[in-house]
């Protein structure tokens, strides 16, 4: 056992009520397993993620790290945020080596590994370079390899490639599965992207809104590695999508004027029904 | 051409000779060492209490939301004003001049640390945190590169200020010095030595400016990326 998220609850007082962003969360993950986090937006799963970094505190509950209890972040936990937070004073491979620097590894080795993690996501030619010199999906590349170089067990993933153009993001995402089965290490990642969900878990957590809390889970057992062209895969996601689809139009519904409904499935058929199957 | 008089605004060829002349007699020479001896050690004074006092109110919020309205009410009040309470305390000499430059520029350093600091993105420092950086590694390695192009903006601000206070102090009270050589010509009539002392700080200005912190400014922007527009 990895990680156990263990009752978390979050809630803040706004202005007359009380917000219940999490409310008693609890989640197993095996060492090696890769997990999605999937809802809508304002579901709270990055809260999750944070409080599971140590970057946001729980009003309730605890999260172990193989039997230890997680108090504040660090380098056992590495994290990948939306944008990739590279540091714009520092060439690319001080950016690489920076968690090493400061978790304190000698020189040689740090630039070797830096190197190594480059090479990883195929970015050694832009190693001296500045960040604002690379494109979105080449500074997730980076960021990706800074995370990879601190050898945590866990990645924790924050939609990282949800601010990246379709056909980067599609690239990223498989590298991301080769990278993953090269590495073995467990990844937290959370994405409101269904087909990106099911394209890379073991496991799909879906999330519902106000109060946040864990609707359902799907193991997926598809075979690996996976294509996003793939038959099961779309309807794996079709059926995700469904549940998924009840919270999007609830936090939907919560946000919009109350006469709005979502146009009744019109995109997406019951994969349940057997049109056809009777001629 | 006689459109004014030659003693209310100097012909372009009296000011040169004027400046010739003040070159080769050597006062010009005496007078820029003079000058620029004062404002390296008063800017230097006033740059380590400037950092001191920035990095303890970035230290301290409650400092820092006390003395913030203070500061900008002290930056905003010209340093020449300080002049009478220097020479109360210091008498006429060096340290008097020294010290309404030091003055003049200390809070504008002070006051840009403080928003640089504050204005550092804070998914920097949440990186950073989670690579395994905390307390002084965070400041050291994150927080004041970060806030470096806010600050250098505010040293330069503060050069600018201290270059002021220098001028209307030695104007006021030196015995040798840029301002002094300015306040002979005024006293002797001769606006064509009163010019040929602006023209001087004009360039000394200019040139501090761009070799300095013009360097410093482009190499950091460049580094930055913000020149691309």
């Amino acid at each position: 056992m990895s990680i156990v998220v263990k009752n978390i609850s979050k809630s803040f007082l706004t202005k007359h009520k009380e917000t219940h962003t999490l409310d008693r969360v609890n989640l197993e993950i095996k060492t090696g397993e890769f997990v999605c986090i999937l809802g809508p937006s304002g579901c709270g799963k990055s809260t999750l993620l944070n409080i599971i970094a140590g970057l946001e505190n729980a009003s309730e509950g605890q999260i172990f790290l193989n039997d230890q209890e997680v108090k504040g972040p660090g380098p056992n936990r590495a994290m990948m945020f939306q944008e990739a937070a590279l540091f714009p004073w520092l060439r690319v491979l001080d950016n690489v080596e920076f968690g090493m620097k400061m978790t304190g590894v000698a020189k040689e080795v740090r630039r070797e590994k830096a190197l190594k993690y480059l090479k990883m996501v195929h970015l050694t030619k832009f190693q001296n370079s500045f960040v604002h010199e690379l494109s979105g999906g080449m500074k997730q590349r980076v960021a990706l390899a800074r995370a990879l170089t601190l050898d945590s067990e866990v990645l924790l993933m924050d939609e990282p490639f949800a601010a990246l153009d379709s056909q980067t993001k599609k690239i990223l995402q498989i590298e991301l599965q080769r990278i993953w089965l090269e590495t073995k290490k467990t990844i937290v990642f959370v994405t409101h992207n269904v087909e990106e969900a099911v394209l890379l878990a073991d496991r799909v957590v879906v999330m519902t809104a106000n109060p946040g809390q864990i609707k359902s889970e799907f193991k997926i057992q598809l075979s690996r590695p996976r294509e996003l062209e793939n038959i099961d895969l779309a309807y794996t996601a079709a059926k995700i999508m469904k549940e998924v689809k009840d919270e999007v139009e609830k936090v939907a519904k919560d946000e919009y004027d109350s006469d709005w409904t979502i146009e009744k499935d019109r995109v997406l058929p019951d994969v349940d029904n057997n049109m056809g199957s009777g001629l | 051409m006689r459109i004014w008089k030659p003693y209310m605004f100097p012909s372009p060829y009296t000011v040169i000779k004027t400046l010739f002349d003040l070159i080769k007699d050597n006062t010009l020479g005496v007078a820029i060492l003079a000058s620029m001896k004062r404002i390296i050690i008063g800017y230097g004074i006033s740059l380590m209490i400037g950092v001191a006092i920035g990095l303890t109110m970035v230290r301290f919020k409650y400092l820092d939301e006390n003395m913030s309205p203070l500061l900008l009410g002290l930056q905003t009040l010209p340093s020449i004003t300080w002049l009478p309470f220097a020479i109360l305390w210091y008498g006429l000499n060096e340290s008097a001049i020294i010290f309404v430059i030091t003055i003049g520029s200390t809070f504008a350093i002070a006051l840009a640390i403080v928003s640089g600091m504050k204005n550092v993105n804070p998914l920097y420092i949440r990186a950073a945190k989670t690579m395994g950086a905390s307390g002084f590694n965070i400041y050291r390695n994150v927080t004041i590169p970060a806030s470096l192009p806010n600050v250098i903006s505010g040293m330069k601000q503060g050069w600018s200020f201290a270059w002021r206070a220098l001028m209307a102090g030695e104007m006021l009270t030196a015995t040798k010095g840029l301002g002094q050589v300015l306040t002979v010509g005024r006293d002797l009539a001769d606006m064509s030595q009163v010019m040929a002392v602006m023209v001087v700080i004009i360039v000394l200005g200019l040139m501090v400016d761009k070799l300095i912190f013009g360097r410093l400014e482009s190499n950091v922007r460049q580094r930055w990326g913000l020149d691309r527009a």
